[in-house]
């Protein structure tokens, strides 16, 4: 069941079109990935369910409701441009923040006191954001986002500016928050982040979505169905469909299954020299993300 | 409204709880009773022991008389003149005035050479005494006695009273109400200039700093707006209020000190210079009876009133600007015409309102809301009908409406936008887009 439907979406600004026809399901306890090019539309889109900006035409529902100011509560928003309140102090600011999203001054304590032993900043409770490391304010940062306990979590390249450790320990944060059954949708260009982190992917070029849906589903829908072969070879009479894509002492071999059936393909192989490594070449993330905008910004 | 009250409390605790806060509000307060100390001790001391200045006078129509005071001491000799400008040069003498022979008819030539400058109550001093010998000489002439003349000098002073709608009387004074007015009006231009700055720079910070998105992903753009403003607002009003208290009772421990104690206000209306140039002490008690006609409870209610209105209808503006610009050097372009008005209010005050309170130009500035809280500050201790108050606080309000109002249309856009220089097009731009 989708905790988000997208319907017809449509969005402008003067005359230029930022969100085309976008139809989408996020399906809930997943982790989407929003992928696209810069200028694509991911902000606006994000906005749009932020109830930053209205969208022209078209719907958005929240666990079937339409998209309505009280589920600014149940929506945690991390934006790529962030910031905090300098001269604030890291308990004051974490309570303001749980507090516009309407949690009660007493259940905002207790829950700034669990994130901060949690993320362990607990010390620095007192301190003013500008007394902290920036790697100490960004984990204060991932705190007001998700401090409120939404059930949907929007994080806009939750990665960027994180040096590796804090990245790590966000990234287990997030997938502990799936575990707890909170749907996430994370717009980046960190395709490793894609592959390592999302169920589901969504691509936006040029204010269409492109494609969507399941992970596995999207990477064999684009699987040219090729197989990888590395060869000692003792022969070199192969057939001309056969590409080599390496020689070495080894021989790096791609056939397309199309032609053959996987069987047929090792028992042909075999006849060349001695098989070392057999298997399917799936398209990553990246190869599709490109393969796909590169098409839509042809076509 | 919860939500804008957050924003209230967060805005008035994190202003307050600044350091630069608790300075200024302690310390602007002790300056106008440490100058006001210093200088009537300096005074003090002047009289009591500093030295007398010597001032050589010649005069070869061996006619003028210069009396003695305090500061001046004057050794009439028959030196020439240039042994008198040499006194001055060796400092055996503090000045020299030399008289030639004149016609005393049309006296010209007299000249008053020092080693520096020469106050100007000096030269004031010395031109009224020549002048007063001339005159006396003229009468006397004429055979008129001086003393016949001084004695049918007679001084008047009407004692001026409104009559109120219950048939009561209240003493007035005009200087007093101008004093009044004078003070309550800058006070207010002061103010919207001071905070909507803040404002600005609120809004500013908020957009630069990046939290902003965050924020509106929370709050409507339009609760953050009103929060900030009203909450920096009541930063405003807290302040003044301290300095009100503080500004009073340091005042009244200085005057205290030095031995002039008197009702505080009367204390602090003598300071003016028109009622420091009252003659007799019959204007004192003037002043202190116009002092208890004033409804201060009416004058502090409608002060508020007109300081948080104004704040609220500037300050709109200034969160409007703070949200269209980058940087606080790019929102000079859009100061002007926020500057025009206040202006205006500010030399209307003294131009029309101060001086006929009640004429057609003071009506217009003080019921057109962007005038309205400063030239009304100037009328109201001179007694402004009912239905004109009236007029003037329903237009402040819908005015202060209209502005947030447009304000916000441009503020919601402009906090998202970063980078792009931004003219007056696309703000309007802004305000007729609808979302």
């Amino acid at each position: 069941m989708s905790i988000l439907s997208i319907h017809q979406l449509y969005k402008y600004f003067g005359e230029h079109i930022a969100l085309e026809d976008i139809n989408l399901e996020v399906p809930r306890g997943m982790i989407l990935g929003i992928l696209g090019p810069n200028g694509a539309g991911k902000t606006t889109l994000i906005r749009i369910i932020n109830q930053i900006l209205k969208q022209d035409r078209g719907e958005v529902k929240f666990q079937n409701e339409r998209l309505h100011r009280s589920h600014i509560f149940n929506i945690g928003y991390l934006p790529e441009e962030r910031g905090l309140y300098k001269k604030m102090t890291v308990q004051d600011q974490l309570i303001y923040f749980a507090r516009i999203k309407g949690v009660p001054y007493k259940d905002a304590q207790l829950k700034v006191d669990f994130w901060l032993e949690k993320l362990s900043v607990g010390a620095w409770r007192d301190k003013k954001i500008e007394e902290l490391s920036k790697g100490m304010a960004q984990k204060i940062q991932f705190i007001a986002t998700v401090i409120h306990e939404p059930k949907l979590l929007i994080l806009d390249e939750p990665f960027s500016g994180f040096d590796p450790v804090n990245a790590a320990l966000i990234r287990d944060e997030i997938l502990e928050l799936k575990e707890r059954g909170v749907t996430i949708m994370l717009s980046t260009h960190r395709m490793d982040s894609v592959e390592q982190l999302c169920d589901h992917v969504a691509l936006i070029n040029k204010s269409k979505l492109l494609l969507h849906g399941a992970i596995e589903e999207v990477k064999e829908r684009f699987d040219d169905k090729i197989f990888e072969v590395k060869l000692q070879a003792s022969s070199f009479d192969f057939p001309i469909s056969w590409q080599v894509v390496e020689k070495s002492d080894l021989l790096t071999l791609r056939i397309s299954q199309s032609d053959y059936h996987s069987n047929d393909i090792l028992s042909q192989v075999m006849r060349f020299g001695e098989v070392r490594s057999f298997g399917f070449l799936r398209p990553s993330m990246e190869e599709i993300f490109i393969k796909q905008v590169k098409a839509s910004d042809h076509g | 409204m919860g939500k804008v009250f957050l924003v209230i409390q967060r805005e008035y605790l994190a202003k307050v709880k600044k350091k630069s806060f608790l300075l200024a509000t302690l310390l602007t307060p002790l300056i106008f009773p440490t100058i006001m100390g210093v200088f009537l001790w300096m005074a003090l001391e002047d009289k009591s022991g500093s030295q007398v200045k010597i001032i050589e006078v010649v005069d070869e129509n061996d006619f003028f008389y210069v009396q003695n005071n305090d500061a001046y001491v004057f050794s009439i000799s028959k030196i020439s003149k240039e042994e008198g400008k040499e006194k001055v040069q060796l400092g055996e003498r503090y000045g020299f005035l030399y008289i030639p022979k004149m016609d005393l008819g049309n006296p010209s030539g007299i000249q008053y050479y020092g080693g520096t400058n020469p106050s100007m109550t000096l030269i004031t001093s010395l031109e009224a005494s020549i002048k007063k010998r001339i005159e006396d000489y003229k009468l006397m002439q004429q055979g008129i006695d001086p003393s016949i003349l001084a004695s049918i000098k007679t001084s008047v002073s009407i004692q001026t009273l409104t009559v109120q709608g219950m048939g009561q009387e209240a003493a007035t004074d005009a200087t007093l109400n101008y004093g009044l007015g004078f003070l309550t009006g800058i006070l207010i231009y002061i103010f919207i200039f001071v905070y909507g700055n803040q404002v600005m720079q609120g809004v500013i910070e908020e957009k630069s700093s990046r939290i902003i998105e965050i924020l509106v992903s929370s709050l409507r753009p339009f609760q953050l707006m009103l929060g900030k403003i009203i909450g920096i607002g009541a930063v405003g009003l807290t302040q003044f209020l301290i300095w009100i208290f503080l500004i009073s009772a340091l005042s009244a421990v200085v005057m205290g000190y030095f031995g002039m104690q008197m009702p505080q206000q009367t204390a602090m209306v003598l300071m003016s210079p028109d009622v420091v140039a009252m003659p007799n002490l019959g204007g004192f008690s003037q002043v202190a009876l116009a002092l208890q006609g004033v409804n201060f409870i009416q004058l502090v209610l409608t002060f508020v009133f007109y300081f948080l209105g104004g704040f609220l209808l500037y300050g709109a503006f200034f969160a409007a600007i703070g949200a269209a610009v980058d940087t606080p050097s790019d929102a000079q372009q859009f100061m002007f015409p926020v500057t025009i008005p206040l202006l205006i209010a500010y030399m209307g005050l003294f131009i029309f309102v101060l001086d006929d309170p009640d004429s057609i130009v003071s009506f217009w500035l003080s019921v057109i809301p962007l005038t309205s809280p400063i030239a009304m500050m100037g009328r109201i201790s001179f007694g402004v009908p009912i239905h004109e108050l009236l007029l003037s606080m329903g237009s402040l309000i819908v005015g202060f409406l209209s502005t947030t109002w447009l304000a916000g249309k441009i503020y919601r856009i402009g906090i998202l936008m970063h980078g792009s220089k931004v003219g007056y097009k696309t703000l309007w731009k802004w305000i007729r887009s609808s979302s």
